[in-house]
């Protein structure tokens, strides 16, 4: 199956994920639909908690089949893969979509050698490809993400490697393949702050080389910021916001994204002011609260003759192209209360 | 590599010294004397006298480790007089009891222990291991479920229980096997297999157990491991996934535990031997100890412990072959 150019790679409607457990049905994910095309990059953003990194396993068909239940549409270059036969996701995971992880020590194995690792990512989509061709490949990637002497790299081990250049490893790994579709968990928060921002170039030049479609999860605005085109806020399994990174990071429109860019430090903005940490914690999955899922949480939740206690809020549009918020308050509170009580607080642009 | 075999071995080496001294001490702690228990009851304070003169047992504690020791290492020469006997090393000197020199004891029933424990070894390793990987893999399924409950029956067994309801069913009541004995290996590899495999089914099936449960949790710990998410995320096939990826870094705990088990079984599986009575190195060395036969106490206490250490940097060893970031030294 083919997928005209500009139609999105990834195209995601109304997933649902849910994991029936004896305390009950974990509704992980409820409802989250997004696309994202190729050379595009989507930033999820939310809690731990908030179905973000659910939502990625779904896409890489990771969930057991016979725990999870899966609903709604996964489009990946025009295959539908929810119901899909286990085989044959597994064989379009690794070559058309595949996966960066967040602590890159404990995702590589640490008994075989960064090289024959790659490889055997090549190998298993290549069965033609000898071992001495995907190899050579190995190296080749290895070069490619930047690490110095590959040809001797590839013969060590993970713990050989610092953390970026285990994550440039990682990197390699997921694209030895050429895969449409890259989904990077959290891909530097186990890194130092230097090497971050090296990772997050990294993706960039290589999605402008490799023409790929990312989906960067994360919780740190600052790399939405950096790399995303667009954005999804989910909070408790919801997509409460999505828009264009400008949309989101400039004119916030959901409290619980309010907060969350209240708890950025900003480099550029007042010293004075005091970072503000969203109060409260994420709901259980089990039992949301009635109505808004953040109304435990949120500070404006009476203000709309207490709807937000009985209903849950719908993704509507802002009025502007794209952006979308599920809050009851209406466009008029929600600019009045950004300009009184969040905007002057020096939120992270 | 060579340095960490070698600080090893010397390191072995004091330990068994240590053993040995503290061995020879207890012994002599012990309120009763070995020439009494030799010569028996209607024996005079002389003719105990005699006796401990001719086992050396008046000689002073250090004069008598001195010549253990010696013996060893240089042989000695035992009795004087008319009775005097030549000992080459590695001389571990004579049963008070028979006379018979102590490395012979040892070369008839060390091969009988050993042959216990290597079969009853292939067979736990290979039922048990299998098991705990396969229940993990098929957790909270009937076949989990039947599979931990028969390892919990096996672990809450007795080798002397167990072992006597073996014997009672087929040997006493269906007469389908004939009682335990050992013939060596050498000698008919068949008839050998046939008289241990009674002894190899006991100490198997109960160890199995231990290690299906063993084996199970680490397994389960692995599959919880990023990497095989990885292995997943790229594509592999279940198989691959399960035995390249998950069983390589499970295996890796239960090498060493099965290493140590093996280097105390082969210590002397007394109860097993006993049951089945096998005359191996367990019954020799309880026997021992009743008779206060120190000679072959102490070869067999070294014995044990030479196997326990010996083990213990096979383990190591293995440790970093198997896994790659572990450095010796």
């Amino acid at each position: 199956m083919s997928v005209s150019p500009d139609d999105p790679y990834l195209q995601v409607r109304d997933l649902q994920v849910q994991f029936p457990t004896e305390d009950g049905l974990v509704r992980a994910v409820d409802g989250v639909s997004f696309s994202v095309r190729r050379g595009q990059t989507l930033g999820i953003v939310g809690e731990s908690g908030s179905g973000k990194s659910v939502t990625s396993m779904a896409v890489m068909g990771l969930h057991n089949a016979a725990r999870t239940k899966l609903a709604g549409e996964i489009s990946i270059g025009g295959t539908n893969i929810v119901g899909m036969h286990d085989e044959k996701i597994r064989e379009m995971r690794g070559q058309d979509m595949a996966m960066i992880f967040q602590d890159p020590l404990s995702a590589l194995h640490p008994y075989y050698k960064v090289g024959v690792q790659i490889a055997e990512a090549y190998r298993v989509h290549h069965p033609s490809a000898s071992k001495a061709e995907a190899a050579k490949r190995a190296v080749d990637m290895l070069d490619r993400v930047g690490i110095p002497q590959p040809q001797r790299r590839a013969k060590q081990y993970p713990h050989e490697f610092s953390g970026g250049m285990r994550q440039r490893a990682m990197i390699a790994m997921s694209l030895v393949n050429d895969p449409a579709l890259l989904i990077a968990d959290e891909p530097t928060t186990a890194l130092d702050v230097t090497v971050q921002a090296q990772i997050l170039d990294l993706l960039e030049d290589l999605q402008r080389e490799f023409n790929s479609a990312i989906i960067m999860i994360t919780h740190d605005l600052g790399v939405v910021a950096q790399i995303a085109d667009d954005v999804l806020v989910m909070y408790a399994g919801r997509a409460i916001e999505t828009g264009s990174v400008e949309q989101v990071m400039r004119s916030p429109q959901h409290p619980y994204t309010w907060g969350l860019l209240a708890s950025v430090p900003s480099l550029h903005g007042d010293a004075e002011i005091d970072l503000v940490p969203i109060k409260g914690n994420p709901p259980s999955l089990i039992n949301l609260p009635s109505g808004c899922a953040f109304n435990p949480r949120c500070r404006y939740a009476g203000q709309n003759g207490n709807r937000s206690f009985t209903e849950a809020p719908e993704l509507r549009s802002t009025g502007q192209d794209g952006h979308h918020v599920a809050c009851h308050l209406s466009a008029a509170d929600r600019l009045r209360i950004y300009q009184e009580d969040i905007a002057h607080a020096g939120v992270a642009q | 590599m060579l340095r960490f075999v070698i600080r090893r071995l010397l390191l072995a080496v004091t330990t068994l010294f240590a053993i040995s001294i503290i061995t020879f001490v207890l012994f002599f702690a012990v309120p009763s004397s070995p020439a009494t228990v030799m010569c028996g009851k209607n024996c005079n304070p002389t003719q105990i006298a005699q006796v401990e003169h001719r086992l050396g047992l008046d000689q002073p504690l250090i004069d008598q480790y001195g010549t253990f020791v010696k013996g060893i290492f240089a042989g000695r020469t035992i009795g004087e007089g008319d009775f005097a006997r030549e000992c080459p090393a590695p001389c571990l000197g004579y049963s008070f009891r028979t006379d018979e020199p102590v490395l012979d004891i040892i070369k008839r029933t060390l091969p009988v222990t050993v042959s216990i424990v290597i079969g009853s070894a292939i067979l736990w390793l290979l039922i048990g291991v299998s098991l705990g990987m396969a229940s993990a893999l098929k957790k909270g399924t009937i076949f989990d479920r039947l599979a931990i409950g028969t390892s919990l029956v096996g672990a809450s067994l007795q080798v002397y229980f167990f072992g006597l309801v073996l014997l009672l069913i087929f040997v006493y009541s269906t007469g389908w096997l004939t009682a335990p004995s050992y013939t060596p290996f050498t000698q008919n590899p068949g008839q050998w297999a046939y008289g241990l495999i009674l002894p190899w089914i006991t100490l198997g099936f109960l160890n199995s157990a231990l290690y299906a449960r063993l084996s199970r949790a680490q397994m389960l710990e692995t599959l919880s491991e990023d990497f095989v998410r990885t292995a997943r995320a790229k594509g592999l096939p279940k198989t691959k996934v399960y035995t390249r990826h998950a069983l390589r870094a499970a295996i890796t705990p239960i090498v060493t535990i099965a290493g140590l088990d093996i280097g105390a079984a082969l210590g002397g599986t007394v109860i097993t031997e006993t049951i089945f009575g096998l005359q191996g190195l367990g019954k020799a060395s309880v026997q021992a100890v009743e008779d206060l036969n120190l000679p072959i106490v102490l070869a067999t206490v070294l014995l044990a412990a030479t196997f326990i250490v010996a083990m213990n940097i096979i383990v190591d060893l293995l440790y970093a072959v198997i896994d790659p970031r572990v450095r010796l030294g």
